[in-house]
């Protein structure tokens, strides 16, 4: 198993690790871990949350100290360990996931930010950094205001920032922790092009990514880890995605269509004509009991609108919306809840869920009526609804009083569904329910979702990855600019033949 | 020139706001348009103006300070039995006791700041109540007017009278506000460290991945706040020609409105010098003009209360929306 597939090396690595080992708090996160990146090569570095990949970047760029015996050659020296003044003065780089930049600062600020850090309090040369940010945006092919504050850019321009701050000075390696997670589909592929043009300048880069697609599009070797070792290294040509889940989850798993008929079915839901305009257009679409609709599209496409208005919280300016046949008209989210709408948000970190406050509170906060007992909160109430939940649910948790926080991103999706579960909706959105949460997770996750439609809840699976909503739904809705603009039966269309459709 | 507009909406906008308060005044009173009035405005606010730019620098590292008022009272009140050990004195020494006893006060809140994790609001109001509570008790709330001369001397650096009768006047304490202003500038614009302060506010988490000593910059910040409210007390006294305990109790809260009302954000990592200035003379402009037209006084914190909600609104909402649409029309062209 710990044996390494080794692809062909033609050069001498630039980069090269042995032998790490770090523990914390007596937890091995990295068991004897090796790992090699060639000069100019783009490598992957792929596994679950928690499988030891930012750990192992963070040895490598000196924030961690590896335990003894650990080998990092680089370059042509030997350390036994880095130090971030090292690492960056040797051209080592990383781009953050949450970027690390500084919004209220100008472009040009961000981009040379070296020259305000280190070395003794002195004037700053203004000049000499917007040559040097306008510079290395060039090298990019980018331009940009560098004079505005960054705050006035979009999230792709400021990754763009982000990559080219890393890359003045002599970068020769830089890490991408998670850089497409917040693109469309255009923006991410143009980020891929750079990445390619550097790798074609001779920087090597390390991506690290959890969309696998793109995993293969971009990098020569593919080096996976879990549970902090080393599962090995493979080259990208011939590598399938399920592949790369089962070598980082260390479990197969079989994906198929879980589509059903469900024509016999009363309606549900039911939407004509739902216009709002500048983001959705004439939607029009049925959902029925025991119904899972699949709605996928680009960022951007309305979907997240679309739910918001049948959620009550967008309101539209046209068109009808009935539930069991009778119309409604929402004037809030109250008024949904009530109606029988539960929406599960695309943001379960900082929308969803009350990260400091404990399992059971955050799973009651929509159904407080039901765990009264003469007018004041029960305790012995909220206690059966949590218990009733989780078991159902299957959440893996210490006590119901920890913190959500504690909790992996699948069991605090799990704890997300149930608090709605908890509200007995008719009617359940999910938008993009499986962000954050690891690819051995999610099964988990369409799982419930499939055992509740089993139960008669009508469903509204929203997802930017076609295959989730191709598996999982009985139907699939494409979305384009804030217009239905295909609709597929699983059972009848090949995957391949959706995924051309939404990502042309 | 778009950018620019774009880049210092607040200052903009309040200039427009104080141009727009001054023309109305001219009409409403006959002595509000004069130099002579520009520079007794001048004069009036001095002391603010210096209490507002040392907080603008703590506001900017994402921090909050409550207790720099009465800490100026605290110094002046030190300073002033100093002064009476060393045997008076003079201006050099003066700031120099002053200055040094104040950033020592506000490197005391950086140190429970930093040290114990204190978030800055609890521990502000926690030094401004131990500060206070000191001063009144070992003063006994009794003031001093027994100040060296040179202190209570009025100390006039340029005069000349106009035609119309007024006296342009540049007094000691627009010389040192001037000098706090430029300083401060000088400081969080072209200096590295000011920068790191701006970066350290906007973002901490990313500043510390750069290696920006967290410590170093609370103690710089508040470290700085605690040098302007030194020198502040000390001018206030001048002005006031008097040390009283409780004068400056309560102009924290004036101050940090006034600094707000000029574009510094709470949370860290926005704001200007230049808006934290004409943030101090709209409100000085305003009680100014409301004096002249025989407002009552006791109206005053209404109406000012007022105009700092109208001013905040504004450069918040609908003069953004209106920039933006300018730029779109400049985009055109």
């Amino acid at each position: 198993m710990h044996q390494a597939t080794s692809a062909t090396v033609s050069e001498k690595p630039l980069l090269s690790l042995r032998n790490i080992n770090m523990t914390f708090g007596g937890v091995k996160a990295l068991k004897n871990v090796s790992f090699e990146v060639s000069p100019g090569e783009v490598h992957c570095l792929a596994g679950e949350n928690g499988c030891g990949k930012s750990t192992l970047i963070k040895v490598i760029t000196g924030v961690y100290r590896p335990a003894d015996g650990a080998v990092i050659e680089y370059d042509g020296e030997t350390y036994s360990h880095m130090s971030p003044v090292t690492a960056q003065d040797r051209g080592i780089q990383v781009i953050w996931q949450d970027l690390a930049l500084f919004p209220e600062m100008s472009v040009a600020e961000n981009i040379a930010f070296s020259e305000i850090v280190g070395r003794r309090p002195r004037l700053v040369d203004y000049g000499r950094m917007r040559r040097i940010a306008i510079e290395a945006l060039a090298r990019l092919g980018i331009t940009l205001d560098v004079d505005l504050p960054l705050k006035e850019y979009a999230i792709a321009q400021r990754q763009i920032v982000a990559i080219a701050r890393a890359l003045i000075g002599e970068a020769k390696i830089v890490f991408m922790d998670e850089p497409t997670a917040s693109l469309t589909q255009s923006e991410t592929d143009h980020l891929l092009d750079i990445v390619r043009n550097l790798s074609a300048s001779g920087v090597a880069v390390v991506f690290v990514s959890h969309r696998l697609a793109e995993v293969l599009e971009i990098s020569s070797r593919i080096t996976v880890l879990r549970d902090g070792a080393l599962v090995g290294v493979y080259p990208a040509a011939g590598m399938t995605q399920s592949r790369i889940t089962e070598l980082m989850t260390g479990k197969t798993f079989d994906q198929h269509v879980r589509a059903r008929p469900n024509d016999d079915q009363p309606v549900v839901l039911e939407v004509r004509g739902l216009t709002r305009p500048g983001q959705f257009e004439d939607i029009s679409l049925t959902v029925r009991r025991g119904e899972t609709i699949g709605i996928t599209g680009l960022l951007g496409a309305g979907r997240t609108e679309l739910a918001l208005a049948l959620f009550g919280m967008l309101r539209p300016a046209s068109g009808r919306i009935s539930i069991e046949g009778k119309e409604v008209r929402f004037t809030s989210n109250r008024d949904a809840i009530k109606a029988g709408v539960a929406y599960l948000s695309e943001d379960r970190l900082s929308l969803g869920l009350v990260q400091p406050q404990s399992i059971a509170d955050n799973l009651v906060i929509a159904s407080l009526r039901k765990i009264l007992s003469g007018g004041l909160l029960s305790d012995d109430r909220k206690r059966g609804l949590v218990s009733r939940w989780i078991a159902d649910l299957g959440v893996r948790i210490g006590r119901q009083a920890d913190a959500i926080s504690t909790l992996s991103g699948g069991n605090q999706q799990r704890v997300a569904i149930a608090k709605w579960l908890a509200t007995d909706p008719k009617i359940l959105i999910l938008d993009c329910p499986t962000v954050g949460v690891d690819v051995g997770a999610r099964a988990g996750i369409f799982d419930i979702v499939a055992k509740l439609a089993e139960t008669g809840l009508a469903i509204i699976l929203i997802s930017d990855e076609v295959p989730e909503v191709y598996f999982n739904a009985d139907r699939v809705l494409h979305m384009a600019q804030g217009r239905i603009v295909g609709s597929y039966d699983p059972r009848q269309t090949r995957l391949e033949d959706v995924e051309a459709a939404v990502y042309a | 020139m778009r950018s620019l507009i774009r880049t210092h909406a607040t200052e903009f906008s309040l200039l427009a706001v104080i141009v727009v308060i001054s023309t109305v005044l001219s009409f409403a009173t006959a002595n509000f348009f004069s130099l002579g009035n520009a520079f007794d405005l001048l004069n009036i606010s001095a002391v603010n103006i210096i209490f507002a730019v040392g907080l603008l620098v703590v506001l900017i590292a994402g921090g909050i300070d409550i207790s720099f008022a009465v800490a100026a009272s605290v110094v002046q009140y030190c300073t002033a039995i100093v002064l009476g050990w060393i045997g008076g004195g003079g201006w050099v020494s003066g700031l120099l006791i002053a200055g040094a006893l104040g950033v020592l006060l506000g490197c005391l809140n950086a140190f429970l700041i930093h040290r114990f994790r204190i978030i800055s609001i609890v521990a502000t109001i926690s030094t401004f109540n131990i500060y206070f509570g000191l001063l009144m008790f070992f003063t006994r709330g009794v003031s001093i007017y027994d100040l060296p001369d040179w202190l209570t001397d009025r100390v006039i650096l340029f005069e000349h009278e106009m035609p119309d009768g007024t006296w342009i006047e540049i007094t000691l304490p627009v010389l040192v506000m001037i000098i706090c202003v430029v300083a401060t500038w000088t400081l969080i614009t072209r200096t590295t460290v000011g920068r790191q302060l701006y970066a350290f506010g906007d973002n901490p988490e990313g500043a510390r991945r750069f290696g920006i000593n967290i410590g170093a910059m609370q103690f710089i910040a508040f470290g700085w706040l605690g040098l302007m409210a030194g020198i502040g007390g000390l001018i206030q006294a001048h002005y006031a020609q008097e040390v009283v305990p409780n004068a400056l109790y309560g102009r924290e809260l004036d101050v940090l409105a006034a600094v707000v009302l000029g574009g510094a954000r709470l949370g860290g990592g926005k704001g200007s010098v230049l808006g934290c200035v004409l943030g101090v003379l709209l409100i000085s402009i305003t009680q100014n003009g409301l004096n002249l037209m025989g407002v009552s006084p006791f109206a005053f914190k209404m109406i000012v209360g007022a105009i700092i909600l109208l001013a905040i609104t504004l450069s918040n909402t609908r003069v953004e929306r209106l920039l933006s649409f300018v730029g779109q029309k400049g985009a055109g062209r």
